[in-house]
Order: structure tokens, then C-alpha cells, then sequence
């Protein structure tokens, strides 16, 4: 979104290195995220992307042996900074998976785990509404709303995929994170998340890590290219994808490697 | 070159159905023996659910009891019954001679003086008047009725003399021996006497130390498994810790027995043979049986559940409790119940922290002193009388019975948790 002409950065990442134990899997990235837009990452398998999305939401600190150096500001802040507490990062930044996720309880304790941990409804009938407006807004209220209280795993693979998206928008996050959302779902379903997609970006910042070309195209706004490690080239899809400057950009564009 | 594919898929075929029949004649096997097994228990031992009875007519003779007219509570309490109690017995036989009339005392149990007792205690207008009262078989007696005697033996091999096989044979013919449901096997605690000897301070026993046993080693076990699985870092010190666990669990079960002997009853000088250093004992060695099923069934948790509490916004304490704990409690509880059933049948430690004591008291606090159901077993396996034998598969069964139903109550609360989460 442009206020007054001028591109509004929600998430600056600087001079960003990743190393799982010796070995080095992002170079110096340096990337600025606009909001409310759709930043699609694109690459070959194993070039960094999903590393990178998770570094946002500090994910990678699960893992024992992974390090992050560098700055990444959201909101002029840096959240790599000790001060900053990773679950009030974590409230702000939702993120979807690449498999479907659903905790196995309820579809309403799904969707209201994330509000009651923050404490974010003071009545039952808060929960009720924010339960509603979230899953709604994931396109999926007109199909569950009668077996809110059954249990999530029993939803095919779109629908709970739809269900991981409503629970991270429970808690309003700015940004939402997703790895390759689609990689596991039908066309139809995938049809369906992307239109969903296409709505959130009005109310939230939204990068999506994804392996296909057609999706980023279709869905985003900026694109950015990773391989090996290193962010090769980004700025907006158009450009991306009709006349990308870097020839290993314009090659995995059209399909000579990857 | 196609006779030779032909003779490959032959082969293939023959040695799968060799491996069918090697699998399925040594489940044939395994159920041979469990059906043997079973068959001996039971054989041997569902008779001593029987107790057998003689009915001998008793006359409450005031005199003999040194009653006065209208006796009070207290001196029908007090009230000499050896004398009419052995007066109904010789009666049996009114040609009896003093030895014979010894013989005759000995066809019931010791306990036959209180049983008469107890008969007037409950109604006081029998006094001066005859009444047909049971009297606790002695168990050699027992035994013949059960038809486990060897009655063909010489007289001087057997413990019943011919006379005594006599008079019995004549109050079996006019009806008055009876066999009835042996209740006091359940409500007696052990006895020297194999008539009067009862299951009721072993199993209490036993009860209280699976208790004791469980309330130590779940909660400590689960909050080291979570720690261990969910909190600890993964470095040398972890992993020395981990094999440490790993080797606890395969300690010889005696060696836990000598450490609550030493450290229990030496140093913190904790009541000898009670369930509670029982239980703390048999909590030693189920802690590692449970931590290890704890870790199991926590690592089966799917990481993608803890990254989605996490991506929440979830602390690491509330994905752990939340999701983590709760998902894995079906296979930890199951974990729990098999190491709770190891400790039950578990003799070795029980025997050196001294609850293989005789124990002719039911305990009522886990302080008291007890044995326990498979000590018992080993304790009567030991005796020489013949009434034992009964007991040892008796007890064998209870002590399966009570396997067989933790199992069931494991399987209950499994199901419900699962039902709950799928």
C-alpha cells in the first residue's frame, strides 16, 4: 500500500545470516517487506526461503543449533534484539504451515487457543465473536458453523488448512507467515486459500513462501528470489517475472532449473 | 531363462508360507503354555475357595462354662468355653479313650473355641440348651474331603490317623461335613493354621504399596520425562543422564531391595516391613520404566503441534502443558500401569526390607507392617503342610485377578483420553 505515493515498509531486514551449526544457509540478506501487500518467496528446494520466513517470527529458535546474525526490524524494531520477547513478536506475526496443523481439539478451541492465551476476550461471548469474524474471514464459518465443537482433524485437508489460517488471524496479527500453504492441498482448495489470500492483504501484511511459479504470480505483489543462500534478486512480480535483470532469475522463471 | 523366473516366484512362495507356519505354530506355542499354566492355577487352586465345615451338636452346659443364673454380657465373654468346646467334640465318639479324645480335638481348628463362642455370644438363650454348630475343618481334614489326600498311604506317613478317617467318614456319611465359600481367605490375614490362613494383610499390603509406589514414582518420573524431553539442552551432561536412566531400568530388582534395606530402613530408620518402604522401594525401580515410557510417547507427539502452539504465541511451558502433556498422557499412563505391574508381582527387594514377616494383623495405614500378595506366595510355596498348596495357586490367582484389572482400568482410562483427542 502507497500513502501518499511512498511504499509503507513493515519489515526490514538487514545484512540477515543463518547458520545451522557450521554451515551457513542465508548470505546477507537484506530485504524490505512493503505492508499490506503479498511478498511471494520463490526458489529452488533447500535455498533458504522457509529459513528466512521463520527467522521473521524467530521459529528457528526451536531448533538447538540454529544461529541468526543481523537486523531484521518489523516496525522499526529488532526483534533479534535480547529485549525482545518472542511471544509478544509471536501474537503480532502469525504463521500458517505448510502441512495443515490443527491441534487435535475442538474447531473452537482451535480458533480461540490463540485469543485465550493472550487474553484477549473478557466474556465467553467475546470468544464467541471472535471465533466467528475469524473464521469467517478464512472462508470457512458457512461450512463449520454447526460442528463448532467437533474436533479439527476431522476436516479434509482445504478446510484445515483454512482452520490453521483462521486460528493465526485470531490474535489480529500485522504480519502473516506462510510456508508453502498450498503444497499439500487440490487445486480447489489451493483456488480457495489464494482468494482468501488476496482478502487478508487488506488487513494484514502477508509473505508467502511458495514452489510455484504460477501462485506467486498470481497472488503477489513482490517477489523475491532466492538460491543457494542468497537473495538473488526482488521487487515487484511484475517486473520479477516479465524482465527480471539477473539471468539466474529469469532461467528459474522459465523453468530451466529448479 | 522363464523356467528359471518360474523356480524364483516357486521358491518365493514356499518360503513364505514356511515363515506363515513358523509364526503360527510358536503363537500355538505361546498359547500352549499360557493354557497349561492357567489350567495348573486353577486346577490346584480353585478349591480354596471351599472351606470345609463339621457340624457338631455343642451343649452350652452353664456349669461347665462356670455361668451363674442369668450371666451378663461380660460373663459370656468371660465364660470358660474350652471345656464344652472339647466336650462336644469327644462326644462324637462316646467310646473314645483319652488319646482318641485328643484325636478328636484335632479334627477341627484351634480356632474351634472361639467359634463356639461366638455362636452363644450371638444368641445367650442357647445356654443349657444343644445346638448344631459349624466348626472350621482342620485342613488335613479339609484336604480329604477335597478328595487331595492320600488316604491310601501308610498311617504312620499321614498326618490324619485311621480313627480320625474313621469318625470323619461317619459325619460325611450322616451329612454332617459341608464345604461353603471359604470367606475367610479374603478377611484373614496369614495364619500358621493352612484353615485359617487368609490373603486379606498381603493384598492390603500390596494395595498400599502400589499406592505408596505410585504416588512417588508418577509425578517425579513425568516431570523428569518433560524436563528431560521438552525443556533440558541436548548436550553430553543430558545424554550421560539419559543412558544413566537407561541402565536404572535394567538393574536387578534385589539391588533395589539391598539400597531400601541400607538407606531406608539403616539411615532414616523407616518402620521394617511396612508398604511404605515397600512402595518407596518398588518406586525406585519403576521410575525408570516410566520416565522412558514418558519420553517415548512425548517425542510421539508431531513437532508440527508444538510449532503451531508456538507460532501462537505460546511459551514453551504452555505448548508443553496445553498440547505436549496432554497428547502424550494415553501412552505415559499406559507406561505407568506396566511398571505398576511389574512392581506388583515384584518379591525380591519386599523380601529384603523384611515384608516376608509373618503378619497375622491386616494393616490399615501404609505404616503398618504387611506383606504383600507375591511374598505371600513365596512364604506359603514354603510351608510343608498340605493345605498350603491350595493357598499358593489361590493367591497366584488373585494376584493375576488384580493384574487382569489395573490392565482393564488402564485400558478404560486410555480409551477415554483418546476419544478425547482423535
Amino acid at each position: 500500500m502507497r500513502k501518499n505515493g511512498v511504499k509503507m515498509i513493515k519489515i526490514k531486514a538487514k545484512d540477515v545470516d543463518v547458520f545451522y551449526g557450521k554451515k551457513q544457509a542465508l548470505f546477507n540478506i537484506s530485504l524490505d517487506i512493503e505492508e499490506n501487500q503479498v511478498t511471494a518467496l520463490i526458489g529452488p528446494s533447500g535455498c533458504g526461503k522457509s529459513t528466512f520466513l521463520r527467522c521473521l517470527n524467530r521459529m528457528n529458535d526451536v531448533i538447538d543449533i540454529c544461529s541468526v546474525k543481523g537486523e531484521i526490524l518489523i516496525n522499526d524494531f529488532n526483534i533479534n534484539d535480547k529485549s525482545c520477547d518472542v511471544v509478544r513478536l509471536r501474537e503480532k506475526i502469525g504463521m500458517v504451515f505448510q502441512k495443515p496443523n490443527p491441534f487435535p481439539k475442538t474447531l473452537y478451541e482451535n480458533v480461540s487457543y490463540g485469543p485465550t492465551i493472550h487474553g484477549m476476550a473478557q466474556s465467553k461471548q467475546e470468544m464467541d465473536e471472535i471465533v466467528e469474524t475469524s473464521l469467517k474471514k478464512a472462508a470457512l464459518w458457512e461450512e463449520v458453523k454447526d460442528r463448532l465443537h467437533e474436533p479439527g482433524t476431522g476436516l479434509s485437508g482445504g478446510q484445515q488448512q483454512r482452520l490453521c489460517i483462521a486460528r493465526a488471524i485470531s490474535v489480529r496479527p500485522e504480519v502473516i507467515l506462510m510456508d508453502e500453504p498450498c503444497s499439500a492441498l487440490d487445486p480447489i482448495a489451493t483456488a480457495q486459500i489464494e482468494e482468501l489470500i488476496d482478502e487478508l492483504k487488506k488487513e494484514h501484511t502477508i509473505i508467502i513462501v511458495t514452489h510455484s511459479m504460477a501462485q506467486a504470480a498470481r497472488v503477489s505483489q513482490n517477489t523475491g528470489f532466492f538460491h543457494l543462500g542468497q537473495l538473488i534478486e526482488h521487487g515487484s512480480t511484475d517486473k520479477i517475472f516479465k524482465n527480471p535483470d539477473n539471468k539466474k532469475t529469469q532461467d528459474y522463471i522459465t523453468g530451466r532449473f529448479g | 531363462m522363464n523356467k528359471n523366473k518360474e523356480q524364483l516366484l516357486n521358491k518365493r512362495y514356499k518360503a513364505e508360507q514356511r515363515f506363515r507356519l513358523y509364526g503360527l505354530s510358536a503363537i500355538f506355542m505361546a498359547l500352549l503354555f499360557l493354557t497349561i499354566f492357567i489350567f495348573k492355577i486353577f486346577s490346584t487352586g480353585y478349591s480354596a475357595f471351599q472351606k470345609t465345615w463339621l457340624i457338631v451338636p455343642v451343649t452350652f452346659d452353664a456349669e461347665l462354662m462356670m455361668l451363674d443364673q442369668n450371666p451378663s454380657k461380660e460373663d459370656l465373654q468371660d465364660a470358660d468355653y474350652y471345656d464344652i468346646a472339647l466336650k462336644s467334640m469327644a462326644d462324637l465318639d462316646p467310646n473314645a479313650n483319652e488319646d482318641q479324645e485328643n484325636e478328636l480335638k484335632r479334627m477341627v481348628s484351634y480356632f474351634f473355641e472361639k467359634e463356639i463362642k461366638n455362636e452363644l455370644l450371638n444368641d445367650p438363650n442357647l445356654i443349657g440348651k444343644t445346638k448344631e454348630v459349624y466348626l472350621t475343618a482342620s485342613d488335613d481334614l479339609d484336604q480329604v474331603f477335597k478328595g487331595n489326600y492320600p488316604r491310601d498311604l501308610p498311617e504312620d506317613q499321614r498326618r490324619v490317623s485311621d480313627y480320625q478317617l474313621k469318625i470323619f467318614d461317619q459325619l460325611v456319611a450322616n451329612g454332617k461335613v459341608e464345604s461353603k465359600f471359604n470367606i475367610s481367605f479374603f478377611t484373614n490375614a496369614d495364619s500358621r493354621e493352612a484353615e485359617l490362613a487368609g490373603i486379606a494383610s498381603s493384598f492390603m499390603g500390596s494395595i498400599f504399596s502400589i499406592l505408596v509406589c505410585l504416588m512417588i514414582a508418577f509425578p517425579v518420573a513425568v516431570l523428569a520425562a518433560i524436563y528431560l524431553e521438552e525443556f533440558a539442552p541436548k548436550n553430553r551432561f543430558t545424554d550421560f543422564i539419559e543412558v544413566n536412566i537407561n541402565n536404572l531400568a535394567a538393574v536387578p530388582s534385589i539391588v533395589f531391595g539391598l539400597l531400601g534395606l541400607g538407606v531406608l530402613l539403616a539411615i532414616f530408620q523407616l518402620p521394617r516391613s511396612t508398604p511404605l518402604v515397600g512402595g518407596i522401594t518398588l518406586s525406585l525401580m519403576t521410575l525408570p520404566t516410566i520416565i522412558i515410557a514418558a519420553r517415548a510417547s512425548l517425542k510421539a507427539v508431531p513437532p508440527s503441534i508444538r510449532e503451531a502452539a508456538l507460532a501462537m504465541g505460546a511459551s514453551r511451558m504452555q505448548t508443553t502443558m496445553h498440547h505436549t502433556v496432554p497428547l502424550s498422557m494415553p501412552g505415559t499412563l499406559s507406561g505407568t500401569i506396566i511398571g505398576l505391574a511389574q512392581a506388583l508381582g515384584e518379591t525380591a527387594p519386599l523380601i529384603l526390607i523384611g515384608m516376608v514377616a509373618f503378619v497375622n494383623t491386616i494393616p490399615g495405614s501404609p505404616m503398618d507392617p504387611a506383606a504383600s500378595l507375591p511374598v505371600q506366595i513365596y512364604i506359603w510355596a514354603e510351608s510343608a503342610e498340605r493345605g498350603f498348596v491350595e493357598k499358593v495357586s489361590a493367591c497366584i490367582m488373585v494376584l493375576l485377578g488384580f493384574l487382569i484389572i489395573m490392565n482393564l482400568f488402564a485400558q478404560i482410562i486410555r480409551h477415554k483420553f483418546e476419544k478425547k483427542w482423535s
